[in-house]
């Protein structure tokens, strides 16, 4: 329990802390000191679920099972590592007179502010809180996107804004029909809303109440996940933003939000038994891979691009979990984690490039494996990697996501290798030529951080070499859970 | 029909009225006096509920409802459109007649929409389900049909309101915590537009969000 209260108090008390004294010389260091902290209390609070089994705490508040805990460990290290190469980024931003030290304050600040909405979005039990830390998420992260404070930094933040919370709200409709299931079956009261009480009842839920709360549900928190037609604010909020925050968004929010709605998945299915709520995730599934597929090959910035390649990638995860079976589901999970930590490399080395280069545009990009070939190289490895090129991990969950495919929805296949196939001529080509290439570019004031990179990446190729038993074992378990 | 549920009709019915009010308001100010009056009928409804009921929760949310929207965040309002100095602004509306018809045939979808489930609703302001239904798309129509960013963020918090309204109708509200940490979040929410309309107001020098077309696909 107490491994609870540390992994929510930490991230908590240095968004506080940072409020005062983000501004500082030590704030980037601090900011990475709270984030080790909450990274070693989610791993312990991982252990004992592993050893234990299933946690409520808190009269209920909190629930652990074992598909939030490995969200709640994969998202304490992405926002650890992120940390780690947002020190010398954001020192690097403000050398370049880019931001004030007053917009490093906010920034550090609000940076800790959202780690904690994530992971109280992931461990609460109850539903109504759920929907509560995922508009916090979106405020939070509202005036990061906006920081630079140019007028299409601005826009991209108000877009989000909107769309966001407009999407949010329909989650929240959703909500109140859930309540209003649920509170003929459990009674009034807090408890009502509570995931594991509704779990225990959903067979006796009120089936059409719950389709359509699952309808606005899937909206809602779908526009967050980036799910098309609901994606626009998503590439240009990854663009616009500081690049700690596009790796912070691709790699874990979207997670997030894609955990809610699979929540709500097992209550439904539970409460229709039919393959409704799979058959609607399924279809935007499909339907972000192709539109996030094509929409590749149009840009010229390579933050956008990369935006879209994660709108695909929601896409194939929405449609894995849609699917449902035990093969399906594993192949999801895999794929959020091994996606999550190859995305954030991508844009660790993308801010770098960009950084050295002073844009963002592709074409002006060229020749990092020359300049600096750890950034080249880091960015064509992953850029492989996020492609499913074999050896990488997300070359076995894709691969498991296509022949489940092929068994249980065989219309499916042709359509997702096809857009697997486009999406890889299109980023193939932009990458090699930023890799390749002559250059003139400057070096960095403060020498980039690529470790992160590497051991992101490393972690992927392992994943797609060998996966532990005890991470297959959890895997599996959750799984079951999902069903 | 009691005198409590003829009461709840009839702030259903203002609330649809204040609704359709919104959708045709030009001034800026006067849609801030609308925003607070929309709060004071659903503090109002929520005492109504609650005494007729005994739910005694309901209480508080009304207490929380007059504090937050019908006080402080048109206070918040009021005194950020001084400091932009858009208090008197007139927005030109095109086609408030079509809007108004696109509006009527919004509500006559929302009652449909709700009838099967106040159908299976026990709550005695269960007829109610449709006008909050109706709020909800309404004030989703007001935020297509403005150019410009309060307006804009008022048919947001409006959204917000036909949903508090919607949970009051089908579930005599939403537990304690949940609904505290909804008004947290509209609390912060406008605290950071707030500092928000002046970011926008600096990088396009106007809060017109027809500016706003940068970001596009070609």
């Amino acid at each position: 329990m107490n491994e609870i209260l540390f992994v929510l108090g930490v991230p908590l008390v240095g968004g506080l802390v940072l409020a005062f004294s983000g501004g500082r010389p030590g704030a980037a260091a601090l900011n990475t000191v709270f984030s080790l902290f909450t990274f070693i209390a989610g791993v312990l609070l991982a252990l004992r679920v592993v050893g234990e089994g299933p946690i409520l705490a808190f009269s209920e508040m909190f629930f652990v099972d074992s598909f939030n805990v490995f969200l709640v460990a994969l998202t304490a290290f992405v926002s650890f590592t992120t940390a780690l190469f947002s020190r010398p980024y954001m020192m690097n931003e403000h050398h370049h007179g880019k931001l004030s030290v007053g917009m490093l304050r906010l920034y550090h600040s609000m940076y800790q502010l959202f780690i904690f909405t994530m992971l109280l979005a992931l461990l609460t039990n109850n539903m109504g809180i759920l929907w509560v830390a995922m508009e916090a998420a979106t405020l939070t992260t509202v005036l990061l996107v906006s920081l630079y404070r140019t007028p299409a930094s601005v826009e991209a933040a108000w877009k989000y804004f909107i769309l966001c919370g407009v999407g949010i709200a329909q989650a929240l409709f959703g909500t109140i029909l859930l309540y209003f299931a649920a509170e003929k079956v459990l009674g009034a009261g807090g408890t009502a809303l509570l995931w594991t009480h509704l779990n225990a009842v959903k067979g006796e839920l009120e089936p059409t109440v719950l389709s359509l709360a699952f309808v606005f549900l899937f909206v809602g928190y779908g526009t967050k996940v980036g799910l098309v037609p609901l994606h626009n604010w998503l590439p240009d909020a990854h663009a616009e933003g500081p690049t700690p925050m596009s790796a912070v968004l691709s790699g874990l929010l979207l997670n997030v939000a894609l955990y809610a709605v699979v929540r709500s998945k097992v209550l439904v299915d539970g409460a229709l038994g039919t393959r409704f709520a799979s058959d609607l995730m399924m279809g935007f599934g499909l339907l972000s891979v192709v539109v996030g597929a094509l929409f590749l090959s149009r840009q010229k910035d390579a933050k956008r691009m990369f935006a879209y390649s994660s709108v695909e990638h929601m896409g194939l995860m929405t449609f894995a979990f849609g699917m449902g079976g035990p093969v399906a589901t594993f192949a999801g999970l895999l794929h959020m984690t091994v996606h999550s930590l190859t995305k954030s490399a991508i844009f660790f080395t993308v801010g770098h490039a960009a950084q050295k280069t002073g844009t963002q545009m592709m074409d002006q990009i060229r020749g990092l494996a020359d300049t600096n070939p750890t950034i080249g190289w880091g960015l064509m490895l992953g850029s492989l990697a996020i492609l499913g090129m074999p050896p990488f991990g997300v070359f076995a969950s894709e691969f498991l996501i296509l022949t489940t495919a092929m068994r249980q929805q065989p219309w499916a296949t042709p359509i997702l290798l096809l857009a697997l196939g486009i999406a890889f001529a299109a980023i193939f080509s932009r990458v090699q030529s930023m890799v390749f290439g002559e250059t003139t570019a400057k070096r960095l004031p403060h020498p980039p951080a690529l470790i992160p990179v590497f051991v992101h990446l490393a972690i992927v190729l392992l994943l797609g070499l060998y996966i532990p038993p005890y991470l297959a074992e959890w895997y599996r378990q959750a799984a079951l859970l999902i069903g | 029909m009691t005198l409590s549920t003829q009461l709840i009709n009839l702030m259903a019915a203002l609330l649809l009225l204040i609704a359709f009010a919104m959708l045709a308001q030009r001034r800026i100010l006067s849609l801030i006096h609308l925003f607070a009056w929309q709060g004071a009928v659903l503090t109002a409804n929520s005492v109504i509920v609650a005494y007729s009921t005994g739910q005694t929760h309901l209480y508080y949310s009304a207490l929380l409802t007059l504090a937050l929207k019908v006080i402080v965040m048109p206070l918040i309002l009021h005194r950020l459109i001084i400091r932009l100095n858009i208090k008197w602004d007139v927005e030109t509306l095109i086609n408030i007649p079509t809007t108004m018809l696109v509006g009527i045939a919004l509500v006559v979808i929302s009652f449909n929409v709700a009838l099967p489930i106040s159908q299976l609703a026990g709550t005695i302001t269960r007829s109610t389900l449709g006008i909050a239904v109706a709020i909800v798309l309404l004030s989703f129509l007001m935020m297509i049909t403005r150019r410009k960013a309060v307006p804009q963020v008022i048919g947001f918090l409006a959204m917000e309101n036909g949903l508090f309204f919607a949970a009051t109708s089908t579930t005599y509200g939403m537990p304690m915590v949940v609904e505290l940490g909804i008004a947290l979040d509209v609390l912060v929410g406008m605290l950071i537009l707030g500092i928000f309309f002046f970011q926008v107001r600096q990088a396009f020098d106007s809060l017109d969000l027809k500016h706003m077309e940068r970001l596009k696909e070609e």
